[in-house]
Order: C-alpha cells, then sequence, then structure tokens
C-alpha cells in the first residue's frame, strides 16, 4: 500500500513539473504582433538583442495587411490574451484608448525617463495621443511612415526625353514639386513607348475594399485646403470637408486618375503600386515610404533608376500619415515585461539600430543626426516627407468614417458617378450620422 | 391433424419473438427504446440548439438593442424597432438587395440554361462523355479564393487573356476593356466568373434528374412516333422539372450569400455597383461595430431568404407530386 502511495505522489509530482516546466518557459516570452511587412522582419532581426539582453524570448505574430486590421481589432474586442504588445494602425488609438485595449503610458514613461519631445512630434500626434494633441500617451512611436512618391530616374534622365520635355513645358524634366508639375509628368509618359514596351504616367491608389482609396485622395486633397473640421468647433465639418477647394482637389485626383494611369488601375493600393513600378509599367507611384527600401534593392527598378520624392504641394503642402506605435494590450499577463520591450526599443542606440535595419525610426536624435539626410537614398524624402504629415481621422469610429469616405471617393473617382461636390456633400452627411450616433454632435 | 391458419401465425410470432434479442432497453437499467432513441439524438439536438438556434435567438435580441462588439462595457440600451427602422430606411442597404438580386436572377437564369444543355448533351453518352464531364466540373472542385484571383488575372486589360480574346474578337484595344473597373461591366464579370464555376454544380443535378427517367417511356413515345422536340417537351422537361428547381433552390440560396468572389473580384466597387448585401452587413458588423444594426440587417436578410425558399419549396413539392 505504502509502495502505490509513492508511486502515485511520484506521478503526481512529476505531474506538476511537466506542467509547470512550459509555464515557466512562457513567462519569459512575449508575444509581439503586427502586419506582415519588411519592416515586420526588420523588428525580428533588431529583437534578437533584446532576448540577448534580458533572455526574454521574442515569439510574432504576423498577418498580412489585407487581414491584419479584422484580425487583431478581433483579438482586441474580444480581450485576447494572444498579444503582449502590439504595433495597431495610428487610426485605432482612440478606439483601443476608449476601449480599454492599450496600456495608458503616461506613468511609466514618466518613471523610466521617456520622453515623447525626443520623438518627432507629428508621429506623437499620430501614433501616440488619444485625445488628439492632448499629453495622454497609449503608444510609443515605433515606425514612421507617409505617403510619398518614387519615381524612374533612368527614365527622367534620358536626354531625348529630357528634351522633348524642356521643349513642351519649358521646364527640366525632374521630380515634380507641385501637383500640376506632377500631372504634366505623368501626361508626357502616358501610353509612350520607352524600350520598346508602352508605359504610363503614375500608379495611385483606387483601392475600393480597405482603405487605398482614402489614403490616396486624402493625401491630394491636403494640399488643396481640404480639412476634417472646423479648427474652431470640433465635428463642424460644413465648409471644410466640401469645401470648393476641397472639390477642386477630388476633381484634380479624378483627372489624374482618368488621364495617366495604367489600364486596369480600378483597385490599387500598396501592393499593386509597388507591382505597376517594379514591372516598369509606370514613370512615377504614390505609395508608403516602406516599400522604398525593397524597391530600391529591387534589380530592375532600383539602385540608380529609381529616386524618391515627397507629396507635391499645391496651396499647402501635407502627406497622408502611415506609420503604427507600439503598445501594451491591457489584456497580456505578461505586461512588466512587455513594458521592458517598450523601454528598451525606445533607447537610442536600438533606434539607430532599428534605421538601419529598415525600420523608420521616428526618434528625433537618428533622424536629425548629422549623416541621418545621407544615410540611405531615400533618407531625405522620408524626412522632408514626415515634416509634412497629416492623418485621417482617430475617432473610435474611424472605420466608420474609413468605408463612408472609401464609398463616396470611389463612387466619384473610378465608377465616374455624380460630382465631386455631390462625393463630398455626401460625405459630410455620412460623417455628420457618425458623429450624432457617436453623440458628440 | 388438421392445422389451422391462425395456429399457424401464431406459431410463426412466437418463433419471431424468440429469435428476437431482448429489448436494447431492458437490459439498460428498464430504459425504453424512446428514452434510447433520444440518448442518441441528444448531443445533435445539443449542438444544433447551441450552434444554430442559440445565435440566431441571440441576433434576434440583439437587433432591439444599440449593442456593440467592440465596446463591451458600455451599457446596453433597448432601441425598439429603431434598428430595423434604420435597416429599411437605408438607401445603401436597398442598393446593395438590389445588387444582390441582379446577381441571383441572372446566375440562375444563366446556370440553369447553360447547366441544363451540357447535362442534355453529357446524357446523350457520346464518345469521350466521361472525359468531357470531368473537365468540366473541374471549376466547381476549385476554392472560390483561387478562382478570385484567377480570373483577375484573366481580366487584367494589359496581360489577361479575357481582355485578349474580346480584343482580337471586336477590335476594341484591349487597354478599353477594364471589366473589374467599369461600372457597366463589373456585375457581369462577377456573374461570369459565378457562372463558370457554378454551371457544373447545375449540370450534375439536371444530369441526374435526366439520368432519373425510365427508358420505357421514351420508348413508348417512340412508338406513338413522337418527335424528339416532342419527347423533350413532354418527357424531359417535365421529369427533371424538379431536379432543375432543386438546383435552382441551391444555387439562389448560395448566390444570395455571394461573398468571397466579389472581395477578391472588386471589393464591392466600382463605387458602390457590386456591393452585395453579404459585403454590407460585413462592414456594419466587423468594420463599424454596429452589431444591433448588423443583427437587425442579418435578420431582415434571413426572413427574407426563408420566406421565398418556402414559397419556393410548395411550389417545387406542388410539380413533383403531379
Amino acid at each position: 500500500m505504502q509502495k502505490t502511495s509513492k508511486a502515485l505522489l511520484g506521478l503526481a509530482a512529476a505531474f506538476i513539473m511537466s506542467s509547470a516546466l512550459p509555464n515557466l518557459a512562457k513567462a519569459d516570452e512575449l508575444t509581439l504582433c503586427w502586419a506582415a511587412w519588411d519592416p515586420a522582419n526588420a523588428l525580428v532581426e533588431l529583437s534578437k538583442d533584446f532576448t540577448a539582453k534580458t533572455g526574454t524570448q521574442m515569439k510574432f505574430e504576423f498577418v498580412p495587411w489585407t487581414s491584419y486590421a479584422d484580425r487583431f481589432l478581433n483579438e482586441l474586442n474580444s480581450h485576447g490574451k494572444l498579444c503582449d504588445l502590439i504595433i495597431g494602425d495610428s487610426q485605432w488609438i482612440g478606439g483601443s484608448a476608449e476601449n480599454g485595449h492599450y496600456v495608458k503610458l503616461n506613468d511609466f514613461f514618466d518613471k523610466e525617463g521617456i520622453k515623447m519631445d525626443d520623438f518627432v512630434p507629428a508621429t506623437v500626434v499620430g501614433y501616440s495621443e488619444w485625445p488628439k494633441n492632448t499629453p495622454n500617451y497609449w503608444a510609443l512611436p515605433a515606425m514612421g511612415d507617409v505617403v510619398g512618391w518614387t519615381y524612374r530616374k533612368d527614365w527622367f534622365e534620358k536626354p531625348e526625353l529630357q528634351k522633348e520635355f524642356k521643349g513642351k513645358y519649358g521646364r527640366d524634366l525632374a521630380a515634380p514639386k507641385t501637383y500640376d508639375e506632377l500631372k504634366q509628368i505623368a501626361e508626357f509618359f502616358q501610353k509612350r513607348q520607352i524600350d520598346g514596351k508602352t508605359v504610363y504616367g503614375a500608379s495611385i491608389y483606387t483601392e475600393r475594399g480597405s482603405e487605398g482609396i482614402t489614403m490616396g485622395v486624402t493625401n491630394v486633397l491636403y494640399d488643396w485646403g481640404f480639412q476634417y473640421e472646423n479648427p474652431k468647433k470640433p465635428y463642424d465639418m460644413e465648409g471644410f470637408v466640401n469645401s470648393a477647394d476641397a472639390v477642386k482637389g477630388l476633381e484634380f485626383y479624378k483627372s489624374l486618375y482618368d488621364c495617366c494611369t495604367p489600364p486596369g488601375s480600378s483597385n490599387v493600393y500598396m501592393v499593386e503600386s509597388a507591382d505597376a513600378f517594379k514591372s516598369g509599367q509606370v514613370a512615377m507611384q504614390m505609395n508608403f515610404a516602406f516599400t522604398w527600401p525593397g524597391l530600391y534593392k529591387d534589380e530592375k527598378v532600383g539602385g540608380d533608376k529609381i529616386g524618391f520624392f515627397p507629396n507635391p504641394a499645391e496651396k499647402a503642402h501635407f502627406a497622408q500619415l502611415g506609420g503604427q506605435g507600439i503598445s501594451v494590450v491591457s489584456y497580456s499577463d505578461k505586461k512588466d515585461a512587455a513594458l521592458q520591450y517598450i523601454k528598451w526599443f525606445a533607447q537610442p542606440d536600438v533606434q539607430a539600430k532599428w534605421w538601419e535595419l529598415g525600420g523608420y525610426s521616428c526618434l528625433n536624435s537618428v533622424v536629425t543626426a548629422p549623416g541621418f539626410a545621407k544615410s540611405q537614398p531615400y533618407a531625405q524624402a522620408f524626412l522632408d516627407s514626415m515634416a509634412i504629415v497629416k492623418d485621417f481621422w482617430a475617432e473610435p469610429s474611424y472605420a466608420t468614417l474609413l468605408q463612408d469616405m472609401q464609398k463616396r471617393v470611389h463612387n466619384y473617382v473610378v465608377a465616374g458617378n455624380g460630382t465631386a461636390k455631390e462625393a463630398l456633400d455626401g460625405l459630410v452627411k455620412d460623417w455628420s450620422e457618425v458623429f450624432k450616433d457617436d453623440g458628440k454632435i | 391433424m388438421t392445422i389451422s391458419h391462425s395456429s399457424i401465425i401464431e406459431n410463426t410470432v412466437d418463433a419471431t419473438a424468440r429469435a428476437t434479442p431482448v429489448s436494447v432497453a431492458r437490459r439498460v437499467r428498464g430504459l425504453s427504446d424512446r428514452a434510447i432513441a433520444w440518448l442518441f439524438i441528444a448531443p445533435a439536438i445539443i449542438l444544433l440548439l447551441a450552434i444554430n438556434i442559440f445565435p440566431l435567438i441571440w441576433a434576434i435580441y440583439l437587433s432591439f438593442t444599440n449593442y456593440r462588439a467592440n465596446r463591451p462595457n458600455a451599457p446596453v440600451q433597448g432601441v425598439g424597432l429603431g434598428n430595423y427602422q434604420r435597416v429599411l430606411n437605408d438607401p445603401d442597404i436597398w442598393q446593395a438587395m438590389q445588387t444582390t438580386a441582379h446577381f441571383v436572377f441572372w446566375t440562375i437564369i444563366l446556370q440553369t440554361v447553360i447547366g441544363f444543355s451540357l447535362a442534355y448533351l453529357i446524357d446523350r453518352k457520346f464518345r469521350g462523355h466521361a472525359f468531357w464531364t470531368t473537365i468540366i466540373l473541374i471549376p466547381m472542385m476549385l476554392s472560390p479564393a483561387v478562382v478570385g484571383n484567377f480570373w483577375r488575372f484573366l481580366y487584367e486589360p494589359q496581360i489577361g487573356l479575357f481582355a485578349y480574346a474580346v480584343s482580337l474578337v471586336s477590335g476594341i484595344p484591349t487597354s478599353d476593356i477594364q471589366m473589374l473597373g467599369n461600372v457597366t461591366l463589373a456585375p457581369w464579370a462577377i456573374i461570369i466568373v459565378d457562372t463558370w464555376m457554378w454551371t457544373p454544380y447545375v449540370m450534375l443535378i439536371c444530369l441526374a434528374g435526366l439520368r432519373s427517367i425510365p427508358d420505357y417511356i421514351y420508348e413508348a413515345a417512340e412508338v406513338d412516333r413522337a418527335s424528339p422536340w416532342r419527347q423533350f417537351w413532354s418527357i424531359t422537361v417535365p421529369m427533371a422539372l424538379p431536379f432543375i428547381m432543386l438546383a435552382v433552390l441551391f444555387r439562389g440560396i448560395e448566390n444570395f450569400k455571394m461573398f468571397d468572389m466579389v472581395t477578391l473580384l472588386t471589393g464591392g466597387g466600382p463605387g458602390s455597383v457590386t456591393e452585395v448585401a453579404s459585403i454590407t452587413l460585413k462592414r456594419v458588423a466587423f468594420e463599424s461595430w454596429a452589431t444591433g444594426r448588423a443583427s437587425a440587417f442579418a435578420i431582415v436578410l434571413f426572413v427574407a431568404v426563408f420566406g421565398l425558399a418556402n414559397i419556393y419549396v410548395k411550389a417545387l413539392n406542388r410539380v413533383k407530386q403531379r
């Protein structure tokens, strides 16, 4: 009998040990959730230093952009424990803060001496603050990103094209400074034969399903004077969203789509735009800056053949903000360890390495370092672009606001229904309804 | 000694009773056969209740509230018929319903006509008919995600075979054949793909119908010197009609829920011309997180499909009884 008891005790102890060991190991492991793209691979590389320093293993959950929002917003809404750290899109900040998905970082920043003044101001507003322009921080700026342009430098430098262009427009064929110049260049290249192949002017965002055309259209509208609301009266949109200037801007976007994009450009976003450029179809391409390192490395169109320029100006000079901040998920059981990761990530030497590896640091000491502008061929264009960023609504209802804009602008720009004024008037009506539902007006 | 009929029967009954094993019920602690039957069916019924009935009742409850799944901590308030009122007065939702009806109508017409024609041809059992049947069935076996991407490339104006073929026949430049970006053509682009993919399914059901018609009916018709045309309209069509109607019912319900193909091909665009009801529902439910309103919309859709399907099934039963 005693033997049986001992055997049972031994078995029980072995069972407890075997089930406890993996738990001990898991306590030293953090899961970071993000989109599956090139910068994520750079972060995997960078995080090896964190593991080496702290012994904490990093596990990564990367989801393709097409299902990134669906997947992780579902995870957050269901209070899931999958992610300890999340690099969430800039528009999620409002909802994630108000719904308690993210840990508020103010006390932690104060305790650890992490100062938001050390980061590029626009990225702090865009990725960290809710409510906007108040010192309430829910994320550390992690990946700076902005819509900009790449162009075929080798085509622009062809002497015969230079000559023809100068004869026609009276100026050199070079990266455009204004939208009028950009359109002229796009028209110049549209359906031109280069190296025996028909090429086109520009690839711009037109995607309907997620956020594509909104990112492209706002990128242009800001420069014409479009504003989300009356600066003196929040949520008052009449005459700002649908101002005469905004109407002109939207008309311009449609004219650019009609005159100068490759055939079949009715559903283009990041991947399709990059593909159009990589396959040598277009002279210019609108795309987020994160695509630039990959394009620069491309054997066919990269290296000396590619050039970069920030969004051109018109009446004003802005660019659509992309990018994300890194947050601690409030449902995580390992919040302390996750905060340690953020502390480590905020260090200047880590941020410098982040930039070297292909991530876009938002730390002032990195982007204002003397050699930064020349550290990569696209560094200057990135710097110039980050200085002029503006973001879409970051309200908790941003997704509905986004859907409304997708529908209205796609209906006008791609489907050719109605006028620009009607599209923007409709947008004011839709957005007013959303804010009414939210009890904000 | 004479043996009466009744005693033979009694003996046979006794023998049968002796041969029959003791009721399973009696062996399981006095449970009745009915109780054991319930015991076996219970897991399936519980699963059905948990997976189908409970969510349906829950959705009906949510449809009368302002609940938002992304704000689980916010107080849930009853809104009466407010969500239904809003859904039924929303022009976007009506637009989506019209778009869906357009898809369902044309896909059913095309798939039924082509599917039945193919089944009729295959039923002739010409040489190599088995091979051609297999070839025709391939699209149906592919995943909608594969089909969507495959056709997206086919429709591509610059490199797509579809544009090239149309250009070859019509002389229109390929760059002008923008199936997915054109308001008029985009709905048809989706109808073509759905027809390509699901006509084989209709064909299979029709083929089963055609094969179920006994040969002697045709032989009798031939003896009566009925022409092939008369045989087709008086025998083939009426006898295959219940199968055709069944195929129409299945495809109608499926196409009412069409989602993946549209998402992959157009994402609902250009504008909203291909935004079918399921895409709108997904946007309201999982992008706007207006869970209460989405539930009301789902219930409206459910009632519409359920009501139409019921009317249709009654018609189908009448045809079968003829």
